[in-house]
């Protein structure tokens, strides 16, 4: 396997790209997945498209010159238009990649992933597949404020027959964006935009990761962190700096949202006997809350302290950029409620 | 209209009133659960196009979505199973009425959402066109959904994608109880596509011949790659929005609209020779004894496993 470091940004538009190789029935539509639709100089004299924008970050850069606009497909600005269409293309045969360019505007198109998408197979006796990966975009740190920043993923997680999946590396977006596109049912694919430059280890080859299985990147036996995307990274500088106190901690990726990995996060934390969350959603009915329901409903006698979770607070997300540092969970949050939980282990 | 297609569209419309007839009276009887909108009176459209449609094109339907179950051809009993929220129904007593569907069959569900049928419906034409499979995907719809914001959306991409598919819209006066003639701001939904650019027909919905008439040619455009076409049918439910509806919100005049599109389609085909008064006869009788069946197979279908709780949440 030949090995190359490329950003997380480029490794889902290769995984695309491939997905699109590999199947003829895989397209992608949204607002501005090429940009400039129907603009005479953005032909070239082959007569392929060029693209203008390849999505508002540029991640799809590429795809409608190799794919053409039959299968790169810019929509109106008409979330909840081309959200459906995708949900009824899913139904009918296609397996289309659908880009919700910012989470936050959820609010037109929620409509054909909770009640449509979401409940046809349940529904229709079994019938119906729903091959839709939904490509969004989450959180805080761009500067973007509170309608372009929010973290919305556990909000999708929470709805029956939605699968939620949030990569926190670059390996792992290309992997886990080709297992979704394989999944015949309805994924989506949250990315934190402020990974986008982050670098790594790619393969070039077509590979997946599973969907549903935590990743255990720090081994430890004092403590467990479970982090989900961009918070892995918070995780990783707490543990090394309580490694420094000569205290163990176990790091997991949760990698996928929902369905959350409940084994790999109670196995752990039977070992550690001490958790902390960290998530970026606001704090309430978030995912962070509901794992820490879960491991205090099934592995209470384990625990050796009170679960704690990280989250950002129950405010919009700010502007300013002191305001959105101090809205973003970071390591010094993470070691305050640390320290609470590990008091015995420093005596 | 060729004989064999009058025989078929008496048939089904038969099939679908006393379906509904039948679900009307088993629902009084407590024997039906839940939510029921009725069809009745709105025959002449699901028959008028279905008739021109085949297994492998598809359809959206609505809240009242049994007659075009019916006319897409999925199987009678298991519906009747399904509306009564057993075992054998279409979705194995998942989906109810609002959510009666048969994917194989073309028919992609009633909905409970209104006018969320818009978007399913466009894509299932992006499917077709992406394919190049030579089919057309039809969006049922009511006058109610023509104010939701996805009829807009929906319209537009079909328009610009130049899909093929046909929205046809089932204007029966009212949405719940809000009267047409209240809650929209133009005097019809057919006028409103000219906002999309693609053509806006209307036509009496309680005349099967015309609505076959307005399908054909729009089947012709989407086909043809010339794009989408509005259909509106002026029709009238029989019943009221729900059952258990008391419909205080007509008024004598409304009360009083008595046409029917059975009879009116049953004299028509005899006058055209489509089809003789013997066989028309010969045809609802068949049709009762259909529906007849269909309850017995129903009620007597045992309820669902309470372990398929949680089967076919995920593929």
């Amino acid at each position: 396997m030949t090995e190359r470091i490329v950003t997380f940004m480029t490794a889902i538009n290769e995984a695309m790209a491939q997905a699109m190789r590999k199947d003829d029935n895989v397209i992608l539509i949204g607002t501005d997945v090429a940009g400039g639709a129907e603009v005479d100089h953005l032909v070239q004299d082959d007569g392929r498209y060029d693209d203008a924008f390849g999505g508002v970050f540029g991640l799809s850069k590429g795809l409608v010159t190799e794919f053409g606009r039959e299968r790169v497909i810019d929509t109106p600005i008409a979330e909840h238009g081309y959200f459906g269409a995708a949900v009824g293309a899913a139904a009918t045969g296609l397996r289309p990649i659908a880009e919700l360019m910012f989470n936050d505007f959820i609010g037109f198109a929620l409509d054909p992933i909770l009640n449509q998408g979401a409940k046809m197979r349940y529904m229709f006796g079994g019938k119906a597949k729903m091959p839709l990966t939904v490509r969004t975009v989450h959180g805080a740190g761009a500067g973007a404020a509170a309608q372009h920043s929010q973290t919305l993923y556990g909000m999708f997680g929470a709805i029956p027959g939605v699968k939620v999946v949030v990569p926190s590396n670059p390996y792992d977006a290309k992997g886990l964006m080709l297992a979704a596109v394989e999944e015949d049912n309805l994924v989506v694919f949250s990315e934190d935009k402020l990974l986008y430059g982050m670098k790594g280890h790619v393969p070039e080859d077509y590979y997946t990761v599973e969907i549903g299985k935590a990743n255990v990147i720090r081994e430890g036996k004092d403590m467990t962190i479970v982090a989900i995307g961009k918070m892995v990274q918070v995780a990783e500088e707490t543990a090394q700096i309580l490694a420094k106190d000569d205290i163990s901690v176990e790091v997991i990726d949760l990698r996928t949202v929902a369905p959350w990995d409940e084994e790999t996060v109670m196995d752990s934390v039977k070992k550690t006997g001490r958790l902390i969350v960290i998530d970026e959603s606001n704090p309430h009915n978030n995912t962070a809350t509901d794992i820490a329901s879960v491991v205090a409903d099934k592995a209470f006698d384990y625990l050796d302290g009170p679960i704690k979770t990280v989250c950002a607070p129950n405010t919009p997300v700010p502007f300013a950029t002191n305001l959105e540092q101090a809205y973003i969970p970071d390591a010094a949050k993470v070691l305050r409620v640390a320290d609470e939980i590990i008091a015995d282990l420093k005596q | 209209m060729k004989k064999k297609e009058a025989l078929w569209i008496y048939q089904k419309m038969n099939e679908i009133r006393l379906f509904e007839e039948e679900v009307h009276r088993t629902f009084g009887e407590g024997i039906i659960p839940g939510f029921v909108h009725l069809y009745a009176g709105e025959e002449a459209v699901a028959t008028g196009v279905s008739v021109l449609l085949d297994e492998e094109d598809y359809i959206t339907s609505t809240h009242r979505g049994h007659g075009h179950a019916i006319a897409k051809g999925c199987d009678i009993n298991r519906m009747m199973a399904e509306i009564m929220g057993k075992k054998d129904g279409l979705g194995g007593g998942k989906g109810g009425s609002m959510h009666v569907a048969d994917i194989e069959k073309g028919m992609l569900g009633a909905n409970g959402i209104v006018g969320g049928g818009f978007g399913l419906a466009a894509g299932a034409a992006l499917t077709i066109k992406t394919l190049r499979q030579d089919h057309v995907a039809v969006c049922f719809f009511g006058d109610g959904a023509s104010n939701e914001g996805l009829f807009h959306e929906g319209l537009n991409l079909a328009s610009i994608l130049k899909l093929p598919v046909i929205f046809v819209c089932e204007n029966n006066q009212f949405g719940e109880g809000t009267p047409f003639r209240y809650a929209s701001a133009s005097e019809t939904v057919a006028e409103r596509a000219a906002a999309y650019n693609m053509p806006g027909v209307r036509v009496d919905g309680m005349k099967v011949v015309d609505v076959y008439s307005a399908t054909k040619e729009a089947i012709r455009r989407a086909k043809a790659g010339e794009g989408p076409t509005l259909i509106e049918c002026d029709t009238y439910r029989h019943y009221g929005h729900f059952e258990g509806d008391e419909q205080k919100y007509k008024s004598e005049a409304d009360q009083n609209r008595d046409r029917d599109p059975i009879p009116e389609f049953r004299k028509v085909a005899v006058e055209k020779g489509w089809m003789t008064s013997k066989q028309a006869d010969e045809i609802e009788k068949e049709a009762a004894e259909t529906i007849k069946k269909a309850s017995e197979f129903a009620q007597n279908s045992p309820l669902p496993d309470v372990e398929s709780l949680y089967t076919d949440i995920f593929a």
